[in-house]
């Protein structure tokens, strides 16, 4: 494609305005962490003075380390079970074909357009009523039932594209058919999962509407949950919110960093299916 | 039957944590219920109540205008931020911008609000830029503006939805025949005429799930107008969600609040089966 040397220019005067303007919160809300506690400093001024300590401070007060351990736990709980029982529907559903297959892939597809809050009233009673208000259960429960539409979608249009003769041969080779799955399809079935994985972990750690509503101790939370308290108590202090901001964004930069490739194509790959 | 048992795990943990409590939603829809004491069943009052109560109803319209910012302005500029990366950027300037501009789709939204809570206060960077080209006059702290809040509410959402539209967007435009550019230079058509009739038509699909995932993100937002208005000031940024939560939790009028629920359901689906329609219809 030939293209102008005016608009070569042009098109990418307007692209790095664009980045410039999505980069632009961060930096000041990195320069504002670093003005001394209490401050109300201007948008984008590197203090003479920066006090690094801040993100120590935000640290031990955002009870940091429980908070990982908080968010770790959940994530490890919710995104392997999901992974497992979500592959299983998909399996049974677009490769087996149960009768009423159709129904039930319905029913899950409606589950997609479902907003969160429109079920999070009786959410709170039903784990009230459970005895798992307040504990990290009232989170992981309901997040793996909230993932099953997305996830049983998802590994279904795997299964759905594999062709039969994988499974007719192990049929005749005389495979049962947890054998056909756990042999056969679920190693064939790894870059779908994996991306699922991927994309769960992250919807997991920024969950808030389920944090802030069924737990109360932000320590029991997931760490988007856990910056919504951080935020109530240290609304006025600008410069440490900034701080304790950062710091909890922080584990999710860097993993974006490193996975940006995985991220980015699982989060589309989701979307285009969906 | 062996068939049923792979989906049952599924099935149950969709049964009991979603549909259960959809049911459940509808259920108290129906009562005057305050969460403790017994509940009085009053038939559809609480659906009169949420088209009859300007503080209700409104929540639904600043929803819907919400939709302009989440959804209308990151689809079109998505479509030209793609067309510039397609056509000018191609090498390192592209994958840098890609990532840049999907970032904030990765952050929570809770994050998203504090930052810009931050940005678009009266100290904030935003009133900085705007004196320093001479518009000083029109600073202001802008969530905590009756006429302003709901439209900087609605950046917020441009700001996180702008780079996954374009990188959606990009990937559709990698498939577009070039042949079709070719003969539509021999032509003559301009970048806008061939952006116009060939990029725009080529990306239906594209076009349509971009315009399903933020329409959803607009009808359906609360991180970010929790974290960045409370639904203030008055009820100028208060949306669905927001109203949802502050019925069922702080005022304990779970009926009026599952009413609401209700409605935001319905209204949803009604928007996202159309357009699910049109782009995929003869796809």
């Amino acid at each position: 494609m030939r293209v102008s040397r005016s608009e070569l220019f042009a098109g990418r005067a307007v692209l790095l305005v664009l980045v410039a303007i999505t980069v632009l919160p961060f930096i000041s809300i990195f320069t504002t962490a670093l003005h001394p506690s209490g401050d109300v400093p201007p948008g984008l001024d590197w203090p003479a003075d920066p006090q690094w300590g801040n993100f120590l401070e935000a640290f031990r007060v955002a009870n940091m380390t429980s908070l990982l351990v908080s968010s770790v736990f959940i994530v490890l709980a919710v995104v392997p079970i999901s992974l497992v029982i979500s592959t299983m529907a998909g399996f049974g559903i677009g490769l087996l074909r149960i009768p009423g297959a159709r129904w039930l892939l319905l029913l899950f597809i409606f589950g997609l357009t479902l907003p969160f809050e429109g079920i999070i009233t009786p959410l709170y009673f039903l784990a009230r009523s459970m005895g798992i208000l307040n504990t990290r259960l009232a989170i992981v429960l309901p997040l793996i039932g909230l993932f099953m539409p997305f996830a049983v979608f998802w590994m279904r249009a795997h299964f759905v594209n594999m062709p039969n003769e994988i499974s007719e041969a192990a049929r005749v080779d005389g495979a049962s058919t947890w054998d056909l799955f756990w042999r056969i399809h679920v190693p064939l079935a790894m870059a779908p999962i994996a991306s699922l994985g991927i994309l769960m972990s992250v919807w997991a750690w920024n969950q808030f509407l389920l944090a802030l509503v069924l737990v109360e101790d932000p320590s029991q939370r997931t760490m988007a949950g856990a910056l919504g308290a951080f935020q109530g108590h240290y609304a006025t202090d600008i410069p440490l919110l900034s701080a304790g901001t950062i710091v909890i964004l922080l584990p999710t930069l860097l993993l974006f960093i490193v996975f940006q490739r995985q991220v980015i194509s699982a989060l589309l790959q989701g979307s285009v299916k969906g | 039957m062996v068939g049923w048992l792979f989906v049952a795990p599924a099935l149950v943990m969709y049964g009991l944590f979603v549909l259960q409590p959809l049911v459940l939603t509808v259920q108290y829809s129906l009562y005057r219920w305050d969460g403790v004491g017994p509940a009085t069943f009053v038939g559809l009052a609480n659906y009169a109540d949420v088209v009859s109560e300007p503080r209700l109803i409104e929540t639904l319209f600043n929803a819907f205008r919400l939709v302009i910012f989440f959804s209308l302005i990151p689809v079109t500029l998505g479509l030209v931020t793609a067309a510039i990366i397609q056509r000018v950027a191609r090498g390192w300037l592209g994958t840098v911008s890609r990532t840049v501009l999907f970032l904030p789709q990765v952050i929570p939204l809770v994050a998203a609000g504090i930052i810009w809570g931050r940005l678009l206060s009266l100290q904030g960077l935003v009133n900085e830029l705007l004196t320093a080209i001479g518009l000083g006059g029109v600073t202001r702290a802008w969530l905590g503006d009756f006429d302003f809040a709901l439209p900087a509410v609605g950046v917020i959402g441009i700001w996180v939805l702008l780079g996954f539209c374009t990188v959606l967007l990009l990937t559709g435009m990698a498939k577009v025949d070039p042949a079709l550019y070719e003969s539509a230079r021999l032509d003559g058509a301009g970048w806008f005429a061939e952006f116009r009739s060939i990029t725009v038509p080529s990306l239906r699909y594209e076009v349509g799930v971009c315009v399903t995932v933020t329409v959803i993100a607009a009808l359906a937002t609360f991180d970010i107008v929790y974290v960045s208005t409370g639904g203030g000031p008055g009820n100028a940024t208060a949306v669905p969600g927001i109203q949802i939560y502050i019925l069922a939790f702080l005022e304990r009028q779970v009926g009026l609040a599952s009413a609401l629920a209700v409605v935001l359901i319905v209204l949803v689906l009604l928007v996202i089966l159309p357009i699910q329609r049109l782009t995929r219809g003869d796809a």
